[in-house]
């Protein structure tokens, strides 16, 4: 397998150096990121779900999980050993193979994601040149699997919920682009490392203040937030499972681990959404902005860091992730649900628009400057 | 045969696997889920080739919107779930038609570029292929972008029915967010209530 690392293509090679690069061999390096992305992929998004449920609990004055685990912290856990315990339901009338394969279709792009999402100085499975791009190309196939999920069922409420989807999926997908396009801009490139990077030493012109790209662009952030929220179909973008009139939307005849792995893919996604807006916005893992990791002020605060640096950087961006999700469960408790037309409108005539102005403004501003 | 080849090779055969079932499926929607798969296949065929920037495009525009509009329109127009025998009656022709262009596109290119090396395979970078599409060649890129603008706001106009041009007209209900207007007597009448329109915008109670 070298031939195949070597001769790989350029845009497709690791900029930065891996912490999981350890020794010459091509197998150890591979193991320790598959562990890391699994990890990543099942174990953050329960804190996520946790938080979620607590959250939610508190605003609508009540206690959450209480009974699994310490404080209810096993309960996404204990869902997790039901749904594969319950019985695999495939409606008679529903296509078997199609209805089977959109869950994952749905899910293994989130797992791809992953891949590039940088929690820590090292701390990342690859580093691409591509990295933003890869992050949203990628993203954009999980509308397929609700698709199939949403046709293969023969259920109309799926079918209807599919289409919910999909529409929803398309339109918000373009403003989500259009804001990460600005700060690829600004940054001066789509590795998501280098953005990192970039946000530790942007300073304001004629000043030596630095700052995070979410005051430059709280416009695009305002945008990106958003669309990620409409991107994840939650509350108050729920439209495609509004369940006082779709039942579950595509979910509808899903049971058991199948309807566990589409949770899974909303979960991971919150996380993934999470991590970018961290990422592109908030500064990655610096503590404050200008302030960088203790033990590692070299390069901006980013690399050269020691063991405690890197774990204190995991946990810094870690808890970004957890404000972003926090954001994401206030929206949802406190707003309603949007109607299918006012959804619609919102993305091709409000954010469309502020998104391609947004860009503008940033080309014009990083041009003058 | 190196591991790269042994990529290729599986990521073509399953792109050309895939490609054949298209057309060969007898089920509108299989044909454009294998369609699907076969534009991921190519994807992964630019991959392999190098050309990183060029698979992640055709992942987001060919999959992630183009295979995903095919879907949605099959599904909003003729999405029969269950059996379904579709069977096209030009098979012959169709073959002929494949096969005397994949003759000719054998004889063509296998001359031409036969006997490049195959070494080594490498893509531009991002920044070469920017620099390239936006100094060298951004004439042709405007004008390109403006092409598909044109086609696009055509395509538009061509779907977009006229007022009593053709066809019924179908009762349009309209909604609105916040105030209804007050000059629309005729529609308070049409859905035969006599309220207040502000009233009527603020309940909103559909």
């Amino acid at each position: 397998m070298i031939e195949l690392t070597s001769a790989s293509a350029t845009a497709f090679v690791a900029q930065a150096v891996s912490v999981f690069d350890v020794g010459d061999g091509f197998v150890v390096p591979l193991l320790l990121k598959l562990v890391f992305i699994l990890a990543m992929f099942f174990v953050v998004p329960i804190l996520g779900g946790y938080l979620e449920h607590k959250v939610m609990g508190r605003m609508q004055d009540r206690r959450g999980p209480v009974e699994a685990g310490p404080f209810g912290s096993l309960q996404l856990v204990a869902d997790g050993i039901k749904f594969i315990q319950k019985e695999d339901v495939i409606p008679r009338a529903a296509d078997p193979w199609v209805f089977a394969m959109a869950p994952g279709v749905a899910l293994v792009p989130v797992l791809l994601v992953l891949l590039v999402i940088p929690i820590g100085p090292g701390v990342f499975a690859l580093d691409l040149e591509l990295g933003l791009f890869y992050a949203l190309a990628i993203s954009s196939i999980s509308t397929l699997g609700i698709l199939m999920g949403g046709w293969a069922s023969a259920n109309k409420f799926s079918l209807l919920g599919g289409l919910r989807a999909a529409g929803q999926l398309i339109a918000y997908e373009l403003p989500l682009i259009l804001a990460a396009a600005a700060v690829a801009l600004q940054a001066g490139t789509l590795s998501l490392v280098g953005i990192v990077e970039a946000q530790a030493t942007f300073l304001i012109p004629g000043t030596d203040i630095n700052l995070w790209y979410l005051f430059p662009q709280l416009l695009g952030f305002g945008i990106f937030f958003l669309a990620a929220m409409a991107e994840l179909a939650r509350p108050p973008f729920d439209m495609p499972i509004a369940d006082s009139e779709l039942v579950f939307g595509y979910m509808t005849e899903y049971t058991g681990i199948k309807f566990a792995m589409f949770l899974l893919t909303e979960y991971a996604g919150m996380i993934v959404m999470g991590g970018l807006i961290a990422v592109l916005y908030l500064g990655g893992w610096q503590l404050l902005p200008g302030v960088p990791l203790p033990g590692c002020e070299g390069a901006g605060g980013i690399f050269d860091c020691g063991w405690q640096g890197q774990l204190l950087g995991v946990a810094v961006t870690l808890g970004k992730m957890m404000l972003i999700v926090f954001l994401f469960v206030w929206a949802r408790v406190t707003y309603p649900r949007l109607r299918e037309d006012q959804l619609q409108r919102m993305a091709w005539l409000v954010l469309v628009p502020l998104a391609l102005l947004n860009l503008a403004v940033i080309t014009v501003a990083k041009v003058v400057f | 045969m190196t591991a790269h080849d042994l990529v290729f090779v599986i990521v073509g055969l399953v792109t050309a696997v895939s490609a054949i079932l298209v057309v060969t499926s007898r089920h509108l929607m299989h044909a454009a889920l294998y369609l699907a798969l076969t534009l991921t296949g190519i994807g992964g065929v630019f991959l392999v080739l190098g050309a990183g920037f060029i698979a992640l495009v055709q992942v987001v525009v060919y999959v992630g919107a183009v295979a995903v509009l095919f879907l949605f329109g099959l599904m909003l127009t003729r999405a029969p779930i269950g059996r379904e025998a579709l069977d096209s009656q030009n098979r012959g022709l169709g073959l002929a038609v494949a096969g005397a262009l994949f003759v000719l596109l054998a004889a063509l290119i296998i001359p031409a570029f036969g006997g490049e090396s195959t070494a080594e395979v490498t893509g531009p970078t991002i920044e070469a292929i920017g620099i390239a599409i936006f100094a060298d060649w951004v004439l042709p890129f405007e004008v390109l972008s403006m092409l598909l603008l044109a086609a696009l706001i055509g395509a538009i106009l061509l779907a977009r029915r006229e007022a009593g041009e053709s066809g019924t007209e179908a009762e349009v209900t309209r909604i609105e967010m916040g105030e209804a207007l007050a000059d629309e007597p005729d529609r308070h009448e049409a859905v035969g209530t006599s309220a207040p329109a502000g009233e009527l915008g603020a309940g909103g109670g559909r």
